[in-house]
């Protein structure tokens, strides 16, 4: 059955069947590099237009992270970056005639939150150690321990229902549409389904980002030991 | 008896979207409204009230997107339909 919450099989690679947003997922990995790899080897002191493109987005995306955890950028611009370009390229894929966006799947919109649950935490253990992550759970009270647990776990789960819900009702509402409707109904909807992966894609990353530093940050971490302040 | 299951589950599914809507939707309209507010006092804290403002605006959202799974589980994924 052709539901929204059911991938279609591509092919069957012996007993595993391949979905559809697999296929997609790994198009789309595949361009992303090619695109880097044919880009990296022109870089220059004097940037022509694609390298000028490339730096507005490293240099805003620095700017942001920035914002939002204070520190050196470049400890997050790789797992943050990729993950904003990959989920924006996988919203604006459903352009192409014939292509669904995986991230209208429930499982690919998993996997991303999983990679973010799992990237806080080892940031949360790298930034404090074991004990003091264990410990930032009993922040304000020791009260507070089941509540902490429960958000770890729904906050990320809200993560992947939010990028799911969001585009695949975009998808669902253009299907609609055009089954109602004939040719150019439904283009102004795909122009507001592109503006919706924009702000998603902006969304999920800037979500990560403040998940992954709320359990990096130092404001509830021990003060650094006094310095002794000099006997005169 | 399916019969009655699936027009109550249709039911619900509209209902749960219809009604799981509005709240989001007065939400999202105090929330903007007040960013829009603080903006307009001061126009150089914009790109900060902006920012907070969209992560605010998504976690509203995580309602009524709750709603729409809720209305997709009935209708495609319905547990008292065989």
């Amino acid at each position: 059955m052709d539901t929204p919450l059911h991938a279609l099989p591509a092919f069957a690679l012996g007993p595993v069947e391949v979905t559809w947003p697999v296929v997609t997922t790994w198009g789309i990995m595949a361009g992303l590099t090619l695109t880097v790899m044919v880009l990296r080897p022109r870089l220059a002191l004097r940037p022509s237009r694609a390298q000028a493109v490339l730096e507005l987005l490293v240099t805003t995306l620095d700017g942001e992270i920035t914002a939002t955890v204070p520190g050196n950028p470049a400890r997050f611009r790789a797992l943050i970056g990729t993950l904003l370009v990959f989920v924006l390229c996988a919203n604006w894929s459903s352009l192409i005639p014939g292509v669904e966006p995986p991230t209208a799947h429930l499982e690919t919109d998993a996997a991303l939150a999983l990679l973010v649950f799992v990237s806080s935490i080892f940031w949360g253990i790298r930034a404090r150690g074991l004990g003091g992550w264990l410990a930032s759970f009993a922040h304000p009270s020791w009260v507070m321990i089941p509540l902490n647990l429960v958000e770890q776990i729904t906050r990320h789960f809200s993560l992947m229902i939010r990028l799911f819900g969001n585009v695949m009702s975009g998808v669902f509402v253009i299907g609609i549409a055009l089954t109602l409707a004939g040719l150019l109904v439904p283009v102004p909807l795909m122009a507001l389904d592109m503006l919706t992966g924009a702000v998603q894609a902006y969304i999920f990353a800037t979500l990560a980002l403040v998940f992954i530093g709320s359990s990096v940050s130092e404001d509830d971490a021990p003060p650094p030991p006094a310095k002794e302040t000099p006997h005169d | 008896m399916t019969d009655l299951v699936q027009i109550v589950s249709v039911f619900s599914a509209a209902m749960a979207v219809g009604l799981g809507a509005l709240g989001p939707a007065r939400g999202e309209g105090r929330s903007v409204a007040a960013a829009l507010d603080a903006i307009a006092r001061q126009p150089e804290a914009a790109g900060t009230i902006s920012r907070t403002l969209f992560v605010g605006l998504a976690m509203i959202e995580t309602t009524a997107i709750y709603c729409l799974v809720i209305a997709l589980l009935l209708l495609f994924a319905n547990p008292f339909v065989q």
